[in-house]
């Protein structure tokens, strides 16, 4: 058992006290980042990754991720005590958290989304510690091409799994390749889309996007709604706690479905926020007590929450085996690494084991100590929410001006930000997907370097992405996420005959 | 929430629509750009502008099917209420106003983030909070202050900084 001696060598790196201290930080600011509107896990990371440049990138990534289980775990809690999603993943979580809380039980609903979430973890870690090694073996034998296949997979998966309109995650997604292409092209060296304007030279960097589309966006979103925050008393008693511990195990069913689907949508790039709608889904038709769901049934809690919390572990999966994020949270640390000096991807298991198994160690623990914090100090958090938006919101539009500025020390960042964060809040309303665009800008250099070089390989000959069994196979794989939706549409009508 | 008397400022057809069209503007420009560079296949492999002319052209095809789609909702469903635009401009423009005090634009002085910051949320918390002075005060400095204690000292991260600073010796 490899995996077993690395991941115990990876408990002793994380383990030291500074990286625990580091753990809990990240924790509380996280809780606090996911209770805070307009600030979640992408953009907070965001901002905070600056911080890093300096620290060790194993303290860094373990502080960072913990950051993102922080946020994971703080959005319930708005959900539940004031039927308010902190973040997008925990809307699912308000159909039966509110009720409950409103019936008095904030402390079951609270308790179990909060055992779930960790459950929901677990499951991806696990899945983690045992398939990313094989994958990362896997994924050396991979030439261009294959990655190219890889990159159209996961595009594709966005538009097959995409809610609203495919045309409107297609645009979204050209978009961000199209604010990738900008600035300096590495191989010929010529300028594209700049217009002769300096600034654009450097093209756009994906965290002033994120800052401004979901940090400033969210808050301008927040702002129309008008929000009062009035919400249930939150109080979690260490009997509360023990009893609906008690009642848990019965929900195994439901949890393992939730761990499942949640493992699948975070791998391939559907992201929580769908997860956690399907494994609410799902178990309502298939739980013995669907009928009840939205009326305050705790399995109603545990079943978006374990498959959310799934999704955005497991989405960390594709982000240091292949390079491939499966979110924009993933897609932030992706870029940490790239900044702190790392190259993602499989070698990445083989030149820096320290760093990954440090990582995968900190996962388990992190979410321990995450299951600890959020547990023992819901009441602290419910407070601050209390505390006016008219206060709360310029202080957080100071912090991401902070944050665009000291990604690279430009101003011209924040003024980029501002614009982001227009069209992010024009977007939302008009349901065009941001994850996508996001995504799209991270890899859009990476995935055109690729279609290059395969390019390149075969004279442009395109046949090359059906070369072999296995960059055929994916790329067959990504046409038939491509047209999942109308495929979907012939399969029920043949069935319907 | 809004309810049927209030007054939309736009509908979401008609945003939808120009979305749609802006999306296609841009489409466009990235495949006269890409023309303009070339994007073809060259002596050495392809041009600068094969990869992005495609994303262009798909841009531009995507942003005529949604068009179209926006044109064909019926309902006149309110995109934001006038009560609504009117809170959103009354937070962008003091924003826009804020990061122009950070850097400086044209006849608007270079303060610095952390004075400006203060005057910023000092605004915000008067005029859409209306608090009294002495917690807007307690905020709008002690806000600042803490930022300034986070990433010039604890963190040395460097951030812009104006008259006040340099008066005080601290730039």
């Amino acid at each position: 058992m490899e995996e077993i001696n690395s991941l115990m060598q990876g408990f002793s790196v994380a383990l030291t006290p500074y990286n625990v201290g580091l753990m809990l930080v990240g924790v509380i600011l996280g809780v606090l980042i996911g209770v805070l509107p307009g600030l979640g896990g992408a953009n907070g990371v965001a901002i905070l990754l600056p911080l890093t440049f300096s620290m060790n990138p194993t303290s860094a990534i373990i502080m960072l991720s913990c950051i993102y289980w922080g946020a994971l775990f703080g959005g319930a809690i708005t959900s539940i005590l004031f039927n308010i999603p902190g973040e997008p993943w925990s809307v699912a979580t308000t159909f039966d958290g509110y009720p409950m809380a409103q019936n008095g039980r904030a402390g079951e609903a609270l308790t179990a989304a909060f055992t779930s979430s960790f459950i929901g973890a677990l499951v991806a870690v696990l899945m983690i510690t045992f398939t990313a090694p094989l994958v990362a073996r896997f994924a050396l034998k991979f030439g261009p091409p294959e990655y190219f296949s890889v990159y159209l997979l996961t595009f594709c998966s966005f538009v097959g799994m995409s809610k609203g309109s495919p045309f409107k995650t297609i645009a979204a997604m050209m978009l961000g390749f199209a604010l990738a292409a900008v600035g300096l092209d590495t191989v010929t060296g010529q300028l594209r889309l700049t217009f002769g304007y300096t600034p654009m030279l450097k093209g756009f960097d994906f965290l002033i996007a994120v800052i401004g589309l979901f940090g400033i966006g969210e808050i301008l979103l927040t702002i129309e709604e008008g929000l009062a925050f009035k919400g249930a008393e939150a109080k979690i008693k260490m009997r509360v706690v023990i009893d609906t511990w008690k009642q848990l195990p019965k929900y195994w069913k439901t949890s393992l479905r939730s761990s499942a689907i949640g493992c699948w949508m975070g791998i391939t790039p559907g992201g929580a926020t769908p997860a956690s709608f399907m494994g609410y889904g799902v178990a309502k038709s298939m739980s013995p007590n669907g009928a009840n769901f939205g009326k305050g049934e705790m399995e109603g809690v545990v079943a978006p929450e374990t498959a959310a919390h799934a999704a955005g572990t497991a989405a960390l999966l594709p982000m240091l085996t292949l390079g491939i994020p499966g979110s924009p949270t993933a897609a932030v640390l992706l870029g940490g690494l790239l900044i702190w000096g790392l190259q993602p991807g499989p070698l990445l298991f083989q030149e820096q084991k320290e760093f990954v198994w440090g990582l995968i160690a900190s996962m388990y623990l992190g979410n321990i100590a995450g299951l600890i914090v959020v547990l023992t100090t819901v009441p602290f958090f419910a407070a601050i929410l209390r505390i006016p938006f008219s206060i709360v919101a310029p202080v957080i539009l100071v912090i991401c001006a902070i944050g665009a500025y000291t990604v690279h020390g430009s101003m011209f960042d924040v003024w980029l930000m501002v614009g982001f964060g227009v069209v992010g809040y024009v977007f939302k309303k008009l349901d065009y997907p941001l994850a996508p665009l996001v995504l799209a800008l991270v890899l859009g250099d990476r995935a055109e370097d690729a279609f290059r070089q395969s390019m390149l390989m075969s004279q442009g000959d395109m046949s090359i992405f059906f070369a072999n069994g296995l960059v055929g196979g994916i790329t067959a794989l990504a046409m038939l996420m491509l047209f999942w939706a109308p495929l979907k549409g012939v399969i029920a009508k043949l069935r319907g005959r | 929430m809004d309810t049927t008397e209030e007054k939309s400022a736009a509908s979401v057809k008609i945003v939808d629509a120009i979305t749609a069209i802006v999306i296609f503007l841009i489409g466009s420009l990235v495949m006269w750009d890409s023309i303009r560079l070339g994007a073809k296949w060259g002596s050495d492999g392809p041009e600068a502008g094969y990869f992005p002319f495609y994303i262009g052209l798909i841009l531009c095809l995507a942003s005529v099917v949604n068009f179209i789609a926006a044109l064909r909702v019926r309902s006149g469903e309110s995109f934001v209420s006038v009560s609504s635009m009117k809170m959103i401009l009354s937070v962008m423009i003091p924003t826009v106003i804020y990061v122009g005090l950070i850097g400086g634009v044209g006849p608007v002085p270079a303060l610095g983030i952390y004075v400006a910051s203060a005057i910023f949320i000092t605004v915000f918390m008067k005029w859409l909070g209306k608090y009294a002075w002495p917690i807007t005060v307690a905020v709008s400095v002690g806000v600042p202050v803490v930022f300034f204690m986070l990433f010039e000292i604890w963190f040395k991260v460097p951030l812009p900084k104006g008259p006040l600073e340099a008066a005080l010796g601290l730039a």
